[in-house]
């Protein structure tokens, strides 16, 4: 009996033993919870370069007071308030927060402290234990330039952690990511990978044993610097010329498909949503009637206008309905005018903007395959060519993964049947399409390519954003050669009379003239009844052997030569020969055109055309 | 003479000494560890903690070769004078010791302190053992009274001290009471008593949240758990008994259930309600039990973690984190075992609960071989000593029984507890190495 109850007791000590130490694995957890201290190290986030290695975008650091509610001991709140900068009842609230939150996981008491404040915290850190400064990554941008495109680094939100948390668990509470533009996009190359350093320490919190875990234990990765493909002189010349306007320039080199510029007005200084100013505002950029949260370029939607007919004359030379000498009559019967003018062949139309010469060439487009009924022939017709006009890159994503891109739109026979009704509809209901009005939209950056294009004589790359990412080159995608199908040499009557536009006596484009320089263009007058009308001009230079192809778009400006013409030909001069007529510059510079709140939201295509 | 010699040290149980010299070389070793933590070196200096624990060993060394040395005789005829003197000391130590912890029971020597209610074990364990082979076992009330009166004095004293652990560890003395005559009846009864005694203390004095209820006394969740184990065992008892036997074991185990709940009830409720407050918290105190601050189980949780994360084979000697920086407080007294749980992993923990059972297992089979009834009853006396001693400090740290602060023997830092142990393995080897030449 007495053996039996020793035998008995050390069963049951065996079987407990067997419990805490084999089968309770959750007591190794808490046992490192307790005795390791885990410090992250925060990698430096990539650089954001200029196409030339200009640093656009910084990394610097500021830094999060954090505190352990275990390891707080004698805490003497009144000083340890002023200590931290924030009134007693603010750290009394934030501790008792952490203390909800967690004893054993830090919680931030104060963030986003500047370098100068933490030099004076860091000093007698010592005194207060259970704090701890955190340092973090942000962004400075040395020349405030292309934010909508660089997008914005901001404080991960609780969905962001949520999704983080499935994913790959990356952030902690109070980190920072790219939330829109490049940062978004690239934020796993930029943001590097987290160090993580694990000492033993003992009951008092004192660090007695480095380095044990060396498991655990890694360097900090810094981000990868990412290269865009914009050039920051171009960049900046834009940003300059459309300060205080509302609308956009892309600039693209056209045998590369790089994106040299891109600006969407009004813009905002970046470094005003960094640190603790970024809640108001952003706050009164969201609210701003004018939207410069907006990127214009890549998601405004804008009706093209005159610009679309270089497009309708290409086509039409292709589908071999018409030739470059092919003479049609100004028949202002069929559709509106303007100008001097009474029969144009395909140069001398394009010089003019002549409107009924490409409804006659675009009708010849439709009708082309007969079926022997106006109506099923007009459909057919129509979906033919919207192939066409896509292969220029209309009614696609362009941009090469850019998130948020508009595609524009680009109608069908399916679009118009659920207008207009199957078989209720043909040429004449649809034709102001042909002079780039009725239901098309498109955005800057499709009319940029679209310049490019016509620069290449028939082809485009993708445009794109990023020339080099950690050193591997482009990303995947970026460049990619596409292929209108249309010969070269049909571009060269198109060409030529965008020469004239801009060359000729009286052509509409005069104001883009550069001296030494060919420059091909085209303006475009888009109506934004009842207020002024949108300014457009698209335009490539030189000539031969193009550098540079670009759009610009000033809404509410009135006709396309007067606004966006010289701001085009500012642009271009200063990018090929590296000056600008400063007496031209003078007269743009700091005139603004009558800007009334933004119409975006609620601008519906109409099927009014203005011509210039 | 010489041959004599040669005789004792051919008799002696060397299976029981070497037992007793492994354990505290590892007791020892643990101790190195234990004064050491990871971060730092081997501190080889006899002033370290450890080298004061190898001066005691080096001492019980010496005192456990002159007492193999002396005839059993001697300790037999001195039985008195011993229990005399660890007695006086335990009166002595309530007017002169130190206090520590709330508890007088040290007296101070320089820089070594002496804890005589180790030495009473010793005192207690021959005095009865004299008595019981004098009266030829528990058969009459003179038997009893006197052996009450053994036990009940060194028990008084060390209850003055306060020091409930080590008066827990007397109980250890019901093995050689049940063996020289007490019905088990009492054996088992006393056992229940204890367990129910000491758990509604302990419980009663926790506030435990329940569903429905909401806070309130954990005694209700103790009773519960008891009547729950009764049931099972009413049931367990049925399915393994024959037909005939049912109905009486039933109606047993029944009376058995009601009598302890009620004695659990009554107590709890004298505790509650007829003591003064300050009476309570005496007893509190001598329970462990942390007056100020009810929800401290601080120690006993981090004991948990440390020895949970030792896993299957440990951290390493002088490794263990949990030990070694602090997280678990007195881990080279009462918590020692954490130490060694954390650093050996369950296949030391395991092994040294074997070992601890391998000699008093061995202990009892050495008593049962004894023609001499005061050797018998002696050696009943010390297993049950190491027994209670393992039940209650292992028991305590593995989170099974409450916080009760005793030595885990040969393995805490602790001169007294050494030596005692040291002295009364050593007697009863000695005693045990001449069972052939005793003619009683
Ligand atoms: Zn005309």
């Amino acid at each position: 009996m007495v053996v039996g109850i020793v035998v008995t007791i050390t069963c049951i000590f065996i079987g407990r033993l067997v419990q805490l130490q084999l089968i309770e694995g959750e007591l190794k957890v808490k046992a490192s919870d307790l005795t390791e201290s885990r410090t992250i190290i925060n990698p430096s986030r990539g650089l954001i370069l200029d196409r030339h290695n200009e640093v656009l975008v910084g990394s610097e650091a500021v830094y999060d007071l954090v505190v352990t509610p275990r390891h707080l001991r004698n805490l003497d709140t009144t000083a340890c308030a002023i200590w931290a900068g924030i009134s007693r009842e603010d750290l009394e609230a934030a501790l008792k927060k952490a203390r909800r939150f967690s004893r054993y996981k830090p919680s931030a008491v104060r963030r986003r402290i500047e370098p100068a404040e933490h030099a004076r915290m860091a000093a007698v850190l010592y005194k207060y234990s259970g704090f701890e400064l955190w340092r973090k990554p942000i962004r400075s941008h040395r020349y405030r330039v292309a934010t909508h495109l660089i997008g914005e680094f901001a404080e991960a939100s609780a969905d962001d952690l949520k999704r983080d948390r499935e994913y790959d668990r990356h952030y902690r509470m109070g980190d920072y990511l790219g939330k829109t533009g490049l940062e978004a996009i690239y934020e796993r190359e930029l943001r590097g990978v987290k160090g993580r350093r694990s000492v033993v320490v003992d009951a008092r919190n004192r660090v007695r044993q480095v380095g044990v875990a060396a498991s655990v234990d890694r360097a900090a990765e810094d981000g990868q610097d990412l290269t865009t493909t914009l050039d920051l002189k171009l960049q900046q010349h834009a940003e300059l010329l459309l300060a205080g306007k509302a609308g956009s320039v892309v600039a693209i080199e056209p045998a590369t498909g790089e994106v040299l510029a891109i600006v969407s007005a009004p813009f905002y200084d970046p470094n005003l949503m960094l640190g603790a100013s970024r809640g108001a505002a952003y706050d009164s950029l969201l609210h701003d009637s004018k939207k410069p949260l907006f990127n214009r370029a890549i998601r405004a939607t804008y009706r093209p206008g005159s610009i679309f007919k270089l497009m309708q004359g290409a086509i039409a030379l292709d589908e071999g309905v018409i030739s470059p000498g092919t003479q049609l009559a100004c028949d202002r019967s069929l559709i509106g005018c303007h100008g001097p003018h009474t029969m144009d062949d395909l140069s001398g139309a394009v010089i003019h903007s002549c409107n009924p010469y490409f409804y006659q060439v675009m009708q010849r487009t439709i009708n082309k395959r007969s079926t022997g009924n106006h109506f099923t022939t007009a459909a057919r017709g129509l979906d033919h060519w919207k192939e066409r006009i896509e292969a220029f890159g209309f009614g696609t994503k362009l941009g090469n993964r850019l998130r948020g891109t508009a595609a524009g739109n680009i109608p069908d026979a399916s679009y118009y049947d659920k207008v207009y009704g199957q078989r209720h509809w043909d040429f004449g209901t649809i034709y102001s399409i042909a002079i780039g009005e009725g239901e098309l939209l498109a955005t800057p950056l499709q009319m940029a390519n679209l310049a490019a294009t016509l620069a290449n004589r028939g082809w485009y790359r993708e445009p794109h954003f990023v020339k080099d990412i950690g050193g591997r080159g482009a990303p995947t995608g970026a460049g990619v050669r596409f292929e209108t199908g249309i010969a070269p040499r049909h571009f060269v009557p198109i060409i030529d009379g965008m020469q004239n536009v801009v060359e000729q006596q009286g052509g509409t484009g005069w104001r883009a003239r550069i001296p030494g320089v060919q420059v091909c263009g085209k303006t475009g007058t888009v109506q934004n009844d009842p207020l002024l009308d949108h300014s457009v001009f698209i335009a490539f230079a030189p000539r031969d052997n193009p550098q540079i192809a670009l759009s610009v778009y000033v809404e509410s400006s009135g006709a396309g030569g007067e606004w966006a013409a010289p701001i085009a030909s500012l642009l271009i001069q200063g990018h090929l020969t590296g000056a600008v007529d400063s007496l031209k510059q003078a007269r743009y510079l700091g005139a603004v055109p009558p800007m009334p709140d933004s119409q975006l939201a609620i601008e519906q295509p109409t099927e009014t055309a203005q011509q210039p | 003479m010489s041959t004599r010699r040669k005789n004792i040290s051919a008799h002696i149980d060397w299976t029981l000494l070497g037992l007793f010299a492994l354990l505290a070389a590892i007791g020892w070793l643990n101790l190195v560890s234990a004064a050491t933590g990871p971060d730092t070196a081997v501190n080889w200096s006899l002033e370290s903690m450890h080298g004061r624990q190898l001066i005691w060993l080096g001492l019980s060394t010496v005192i456990t070769l002159l007492i193999l040395k002396i005839e059993g005789e001697f300790f037999i005829r001195t039985t008195w004078i011993n229990y005399a003197l660890t007695t006086a000391l335990l009166a002595a130590v309530l007017v002169v010791g130190r206090k520590v912890g709330g508890a007088r029971s040290w007296f101070g020597f320089g820089g070594f302190g002496i804890q005589p209610s180790e030495f009473a074990k010793f005192g207690a364990a021959m005095g009865l053992a004299w008595w019981l082979a004098f009266t030829k076992g528990l058969h009459d009330l003179r038997s009893i009274i006197g052996s009450l009166a053994i036990i009940g004095l060194p028990v008084g004293l060390i209850l003055l001290q306060p020091d409930a652990g080590t008066v827990l560890v007397f109980v250890g003395f019901i093995f050689a009471l049940y063996r020289e005559g007490m019905s088990g009846f009492v054996l088992v009864a006393g056992f229940t008593a204890l367990v129910m005694l000491v758990f509604t203390i302990i419980t009663g004095a926790t506030t435990v949240n329940y569903p429905w209820i909401g806070p309130w006394s954990g005694i209700l969740r103790f009773l519960l758990a008891t009547g729950a184990v009764f049931t099972a065992g009413i049931f367990l008892g049925r399915s393994m008994t024959r037909p005939r036997h049912r109905r009486k074991l039933t109606r047993n185990l029944v009376l058995w259930a009601v009598a302890a709940l009620t004695f659990s009830a009554v107590l709890h409720t004298t505790m509650a309600e007829v003591l003064k407050p300050h009476q309570r918290d005496r007893i509190h105190v001598l329970f462990g039990i942390e007056v100020d601050n009810p929800g401290a189980n601080y120690n006993i949780r981090h004991a948990r973690i440390a020895i949970g994360s030792g896993g299957l084979t440990g951290r390493g000697w002088c490794e263990g984190p949990m030990t070694g920086f602090g997280f678990v407080p007195e881990q080279e007294t009462d918590f020692i075992f954490c130490k060694w749980s954390e650093e050996w992993g369950f296949v030391g923990s395991a092994l040294l609960v074997l070992l601890f059972a391998a000699l008093i297992i061995r202990i009892f089979f050495i008593a049962e071989r004894q023609r001499s009834a005061f050797t018998r009853i002696y050696a009943y006396n010390l297993g049950g000593l190491f027994f209670m001693h393992l039940l209650i400090n292992v028991g305590m740290v593995l989170g099974l029984a409450p916080v009760i602060g005793i030595p885990l023997p040969m393995m805490s830092y602790g001169g007294s507890s050494v030596l005692a142990f040291s002295i009364m393995m050593a007697v009863l080897l000695r005693l045990d190495a001449e069972r052939f030449s005793v003619l009683r």
